[in-house]
């Protein structure tokens, strides 16, 4: 099962090091990926997406709270927490087919924030679905580059 | 005006102007200050500044030498494992860290308290593939409790309480402190702490009475309960406990590997210890129980061979320090994390209060026919054979002795054939089974405790690796024994050789293949183990004829300073009982 794993931790070297070891030691493939500060300096939050055995993966939150640095881990069911994710993505487009990118674009809320003759930067905020459908649509115009932050949750 | 006595140990602070000192210094003085007596490093480019150090304190603290790191690294073990004080090692940085990986691997698998000091190069020089380097901290991630890169002078006084702290609290295991060698000679005025804080969930936490007195009813109401404790008992100290538990209410108990002699093995309610190659009574108890006290244990593969067929008609109780092990191997009823020393004596207190003792007397015959019928055995042979030496020795030592093995049929042997009655008097590497380990444990526990008797029971093959670990013993006086059952093959690896793969030898004969030797060709015994000790220094004998076993015994008892038996054995023997793995008590082969 797809599971989103928050775990707040001591902004310490290593500490992204020790938490990824706990799933490939595992064969576990991290899915996504994101590591912030957060409002106070001294903890970060990692926020990780990871698909697999619903067993294993408990263990791996157990494990991961025995952790020293680690100060707290949250694993989202899908209804539990909110979740967003940012995406930057440089599409082809042409004086032609501009028009239509950009109205594509409105229609999700996107944002163009960069413009050259053969290509766009489109700034997208959303959840996984909003996001992937997005990217279907995009996709017939020749996606160039995609960069995501990875699936940022909260608690509701 | 100074006295004799007030020159001769010059405080660090006195030697130091202003209270300024160096990292080493700090290093030393904060191990002094956590109460370390001995210390086993082996120096190098990057942690000589620490043996300088060192050398300035040598009325505070031993330095032990061993011959390889790996052996110092186990040797810390076995101090750790035979006193239940944190055992420390030091290496220089590269290779003389990379040595120490093995024990660190092994601690971490055995919840071993240890802490692992290495010298790293000058920071400036960390990731340019400087001469002696490894990314050390990041190499041991996976293996340790914790560990800690030191980039700072001044954070090392709390670095090192840390590291104390946490190596020994809760579940104990393996810290690394990695130093390098700018740090240790940066000067710095040392801020000392008393205490460090750690997140109140990494501390240890307390059953509840209400779950406590759950597990109490359950006990008024089996029929047929046993006992299975491991490991966690040992590191709680709660032998004590324990005994008091298994008296009041009657239930037999077995043990694993790990938690041998916390419950003595000469009781009439001892199932010694189960698995793999425990005793066929105990295996057969947890298989028919309707109840399962887990204490301190993590349902190891070698326990539980098919886990799915483990203990099928028993309702399972788990009581762990470690939340993590609950439902990990096997799924059980009742998961209860706590301490373990407090979990058990409370149960103690409250059925003092109330409890309502089961009649379980069919069930106590049962066992009881069981290990009458089916007790550890073997069958006499002309030559002496790996039992009737471990037997000999356990007569003769009168079960007291401290035993460490190596890893191998010997080990399983040395188990099954010597009685435990105490705890931290089986020291062995259990969890990672790591050959090598024997020789040096015994050299560690012999330094922890030097009025016991402490000797190896070793394989020709796994002494082998640690051999050079003899001149640590004969050089410091450390008066450790080797007993080895030299059959001049991997045994257990022939064992499985013999029963699953059509006895064909896969590089399994430790001599000459054309030429092997044995009780009936003692010229083909290879290496010659007398004639090592003896370059060594060491006193040491070669048996081979059953009467004159006892003597021999006898004479590595007897001396004062470390000996080596070199105990001639048939490689025909196989370990039994024995569940082959991934199999269930039904296929363990018992003759």
């Amino acid at each position: 099962m797809r599971h989103t794993i928050s775990v707040l931790v001591e902004n310490k070297f290593g500490v992204l090091a020790r938490i990824s070891g706990l799933f490939s030691g595992r064969g576990f493939n991290i899915h996504t990926l994101n590591v912030a500060p957060t409002h106070d300096p001294e903890l970060s939050r990692v926020t990780a997406v990871v698909k697999g055995d619903d067993t294993v993966l408990d263990q791996i939150t157990k494990q991961l709270k025995k952790l020293i640095n680690v100060v707290e881990v949250d694993d989202f069911e899908r209804d539990e927490a909110v979740s967003r994710e940012l995406i930057l993505v440089k599409v082809e487009s042409t004086a032609e087919n501009r028009g239509e990118i950009i109205q594509l674009c409105e229609l999700f809320r996107a944002k163009i924030i960069n413009v050259r003759h053969d290509d766009l930067v489109a700034e997208l905020t959303g959840d996984e679905g909003k996001i992937s459908a997005f990217l279907g649509l995009i996709e017939k115009y020749g996606i160039m580059e995609l960069a995501r932050t990875g699936n940022l949750a909260m608690k509701r | 005006m100074s006295t004799d006595t007030d020159t001769k140990k010059p405080s660090t602070e006195a030697a130091t102007k202003g209270g300024e000192m160096s990292g080493s210094d700090v290093v030393i003085e904060a191990l002094i200050r956590e109460g370390v007596k001995d210390i086993f490093a082996y120096p190098g480019g990057a942690s000589l500044e620490l043996h300088q150090s060192l050398a300035k304190r040598k009325d505070d603290i031993r330095v032990i030498l061993p011959r390889h790191e790996q052996g110092g690294a186990f040797a810390a073990e076995g101090y750790a494992r035979a006193s239940g004080k944190p055992g420390v090692c030091m290496a220089t940085s590269g290779p003389g860290a990379t040595n120490l990986m093995t024990a660190i691997a092994d601690a971490f698998m055995d919840s071993t308290p240890m802490v692992a000091i290495t010298g790293q190069v000058y920071s400036k020089f960390i990731g340019k593939a400087a001469f002696q380097e490894t990314d050390f901290f990041g190499m041991t991630l996976p293996v340790v409790k914790h560990s800690f890169l030191v980039l700072d002078v001044t954070e090392l006084p709390m670095i090192m309480r840390k590291a104390f702290k946490i190596a020994t609290s809760g579940r104990p295991g393996p810290v690394v402190v990695d130093i390098p060698k700018d740090i240790q000679q940066a000067m710095t005025v040392p801020q000392w702490v008393e205490d460090v804080p750690l997140r109140s969930d990494k501390l240890p936490t307390f059953a509840s009475d209400l779950e406590l007195k759950n597990v109490v009813k359950l006990i008024e109401e089996a029929k047929r309960p046993a006992i299975y404790f491991g490991g966690g008992v040992v590191s709680a100290e709660a032998h004590k406990e324990l005994t008091e538990f298994v008296e009041r209410t009657g239930i037999p108990c077995a043990s694993t590997l790990m938690g041998a002699g916390s419950f003595p093995e000469t009781h009439e309610l001892s199932l010694k210890w189960f698995g793999m190659h425990g005793s066929a009574y105990g295996n057969w108890a947890v298989h028919n129980c309707d109840l399962l006290l887990t204490f301190g244990a993590r349902f190891d593969d070698r326990i539980t061979g098919d886990v799915t067929k483990f203990a099928p008609q028993a309702e399972i109780v788990h009581i762990d320090i470690d939340p993590s092990e609950h439902n990990k191997n096997k799924i059980v009823h009742h998961p209860i994390v706590s301490e373990i020393k407090y979990a058990i004596g409370r149960m103690n207190e409250l059925m003092a209060q109330s409890f309502q003792k089961p009649d379980i007397t069919p069930w106590i015959e049962q066992v009881q026919q069981w290990k009458r019928d089916f007790p550890f055995s073997w069958e006499e042979s002309e030559h002496i054979l790996p039992q009737e030496a471990i037997k000999t020795l356990y007569d003769l030592t009168k079960g007291e002795a401290i035993i460490s093995t190596g890893v191998g049929q010997h080990q399983m042997w040395a188990a099954q054939f010597y009685n435990f009655a105490h705890p931290r008097s089986l020291i062995s590497s259990l969890g990672l089974g790591s050959m090598g380990y024997g020789y040096p444990a015994a050299v560690g526990a012999k330094v922890a405790c030097p009025d016991r008797q402490v000797i190896d029971i070793d394989g020709d093959g796994s002494f082998a690796m640690n051999i050079q670990e003899l001149a640590t013993a004969k050089i410091e006086k450390i008066a450790a024994k080797a007993m080895i059952l030299n059959n001049q093959h991997l045994g257990m690896v022939v064992q499985w050789e013999d029963r699953f793969y059509n006895s064909v030898r896969g590089n399994t004969i430790l001599g000459d293949e054309n030429n092997i030797g044995s009780p009936e060709n003692l010229g083909g015994i290879y290496p010659d183990y007398v004639t090592i000790a003896k370059g060594f220094g060491l006193p040491a004998r070669r048996v081979h004829k059953r009467e004159e076993l006892k003597d021999a015994i006898q004479e590595m008892l007897d001396s004062d300073e470390a000996f080596l038996l070199d105990v001639i054995v048939p490689y025909t023997e196989h370990v039994l009982p024995m569940i082959p793995a991934g199999k269930t008590v039904d296929q363990m082969v018992v003759k």
